[in-house]
């Protein structure tokens, strides 16, 4: 036993505290300057881009009309017009999307951190697993196929929101589950200790305590769809004007505008793409950042 | 109102693991009852069991009974939502609810129970943290979180939770393990205040507690790694810690012990 502890002990005759030597130094500032350098390395396409969109962009949507009319009855030479309809779009394609696949996601999520053990529970994460590997353009296409060559609807936003619910579900499930484990079980037992049934212990318990997090993951979510591009070329037709009904007609989107200005070679085309790109980094930039206000203030009210 | 607990030939099981073998123990209405015994013997898992916290964890069974006077807790039909209001728990770790307050964590019980009504709430919230030794470190601060409290106060909080929705029975899992001496005085204290409303069941590492707050003492061993905890003896305290019957307890008593 004592053999045991004695062996535990540093040999008596090394040193307390050893110094730096040169050739740690020189490790220490290889690496310094190999990680720094990638990491400028990592910054450099990224800032090129902002950059050229914004210097590019930037007359398009300081023009007066940008933010408040559409393209109807702009000529393809003209420097005129606006992608008021093409936001619209965006947005409220992405809100449906939102609307459908954020309470079925959090509902999945639920399942399979506070009742999933069964195999119903494994398969649905196998499944959530596949669905985070499915390419926006096979979304589109599977849409298509059920919503509108099987089932006989019309193209329409409803349609490319449904291809964006099918982009949007395993991100949401995949954040929301993981914000729910780290609720700690002490909170859960704490609860039940209290004679409060298991729903409620989720609804008024987990559910608030991880709620920051579910709601940044459901924010980003929505960012990253609203990029998407396959889903729009697919499964609504492109509109100069604004129409506001999303089950059916022609709908603009931003991605969907740039698709299709891209055809005009004349410079005020290429000006609407660059306004259009920049608008739709805008709207994503917003997005994140309440994204973060969202998460300051709940974190604001916990203390 | 404070009850007697029976509890005949309890065995616990998680999954396969047979974690406690066969108890039968009586615990009187109106008086603290302490669990002592080496770590392991499980002394947490019956804790558990005598409020169906124990099912809480996936596969954890348990065959026997536990009657509160007179009725079964695991009788067929019986609600555990029903029995664990009747019957709380504190834990080791303060676990006050982050996103509420002082006050809502008091009231959360009542609040999500269904229990409506400012007035009604905010008297008990008074009278719980009156009870749990809190009111006058945190009357000026009621709406502040629950986390901002230091680790005895959220511990005595924890307790004014319990109790504010009036249980018969309170289960204390080593409540004291993570406090200084101070703080620990204080719930010691407040147990003996709290046993005249309710009987009382702690679990305890610590000997000098035991002699000083129960009344009665049940020890628990470990016949050998692998085999199920049981119940050793169980005696009024002064009679445990003077006179035991077994051999067992008084080496573990005495510090004798592996
Ligand atoms: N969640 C669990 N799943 C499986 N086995 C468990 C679980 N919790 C406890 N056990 C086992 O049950 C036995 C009793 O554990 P328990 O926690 O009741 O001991 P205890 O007497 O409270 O010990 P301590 O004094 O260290 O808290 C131990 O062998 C332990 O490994
Ligand atoms: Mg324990």
């Amino acid at each position: 036993m004592t053999a045991d502890i004695d062996s535990l002990e540093r040999p008596s005759a090394s040193p307390t505290f050893i110094t730096i030597s040169p050739g740690r130094r020189v490790k220490d500032l290889v690496a310094r300057i190999l990680v720094t350098g990638a990491f400028l390395l990592a910054l450099v396409p990224l800032l090129w881009l902002l950059w050229t969109v914004v210097k590019r962009g930037f007359p398009a949507i300081t023009s007066a009309a940008w933010w408040t009319h559409s393209l109807q009855g702009v000529l393809p030479e003209q420097f005129a017009g606006g992608v008021y309809h093409a936001l619209y779009g965006t947005i409220v394609q992405a809100l449906i999307a939102a609307v459908l696949a954020v309470p079925l996601g959090i509902m999945v999520a639920i399942h399979l951190v506070e009742y999933g053990l069964g195999r119903l529970a494994r398969v649905t994460t196998f499944l959530v697993d596949v669905l985070s590997g499915v390419p926006s353009i096979v979304a589109a296409l599977f849409v298509f196929s059920v919503w509108i060559s099987t089932l006989g609807f019309q193209q329409s936003a409803l349609a490319v929101s449904l291809a964006l619910v099918l982009l949007m579900l395993p991100v949401v499930i995949r954040n929301t589950e993981e914000m729910l484990r780290l609720v700690p079980d002490e909170l859960r037992e704490a609860s039940y200790a209290l004679g409060v049934p298991k729903w409620k212990t989720i609804v008024r318990i987990v559910l608030p305590t991880a709620l920051s997090g579910i709601i940044s993951g459901v924010l980003l979510a929505l960012a990253r769809v609203m990029g998407e591009t396959a889903p729009v070329l697919v499964l609504v037709g492109y509109s100069r004007s604004i129409n506001f009904d999303v089950f059916q007609g022609n709908m603009a989107s931003l991605p969907l505008l740039i698709y299709s200005e891209l055809t005009n070679p004349l410079p005020a085309g290429q000006q609407r793409i660059w306004g259009a790109a920049l608008t739709l980094i805008i709207v994503i930039g917003v997005v994140y950042v309440l994204a973060a206000v969202v998460n300051r203030f709940l974190a604001r009210k916990r203390s | 109102m404070s009850k007697r607990i029976d509890v005949k030939d309890l065995d616990i099981f998680y999954g396969n693991f047979h974690a406690v073998d066969s108890v039968t123990m009586a615990v009187q209405p109106r008086s603290v009852t302490a669990l002592i015994g080496p770590s392991g013997c499980g002394k947490s898992t019956l804790l558990r069991a005598l409020n169906r916290m124990h099912e809480v964890i996936p596969g954890a069974r348990v065959e026997g009974s536990v009657l509160l006077d007179g009725e079964d807790i695991y009788g067929s039909g019986i609600s555990p939502v029903s029995v664990r209001r009747t019957i709380g728990m504190v834990f080791q770790r303060p676990n006050p609810f982050p996103t509420m307050s002082i006050k809502d964590n008091v009231v959360a019980g009542l609040r999500l129970q269904g229990v409506k009504g400012k007035k009604e709430l905010d008297e008990i919230a008074e009278r719980s943290l009156r009870g749990a030794n809190l009111w006058d470190e945190v009357k000026d601060r009621l709406n502040r979180s629950g986390a901002s409290l230091s680790g005895g106060q959220q511990q005595r909080l924890c307790i004014a939770r319990a109790i504010a929705v009036r249980p018969d029975v309170l289960l204390m899992d080593e409540p004291c393990s993570a406090l200084d001496p101070i703080s620990t005085l204080a719930i010691e204290d407040l147990m003996s205040e709290l046993k005249d409303h309710f009987t009382i069941v702690i679990v305890t590492h610590n000997m000098q507690q035991a002699a000083r707050v129960s009344d009665q003492t049940a020890f628990f061993n470990l016949p050998g790694a692998g085999r199920p905890g049981r119940l050793i003896e169980m005696d009024d305290t002064a009679k445990i810690f003077s006179n035991p019957n077994q051999k067992a307890t008084e080496d573990y008593i005495s510090g004798r012990f592996g």
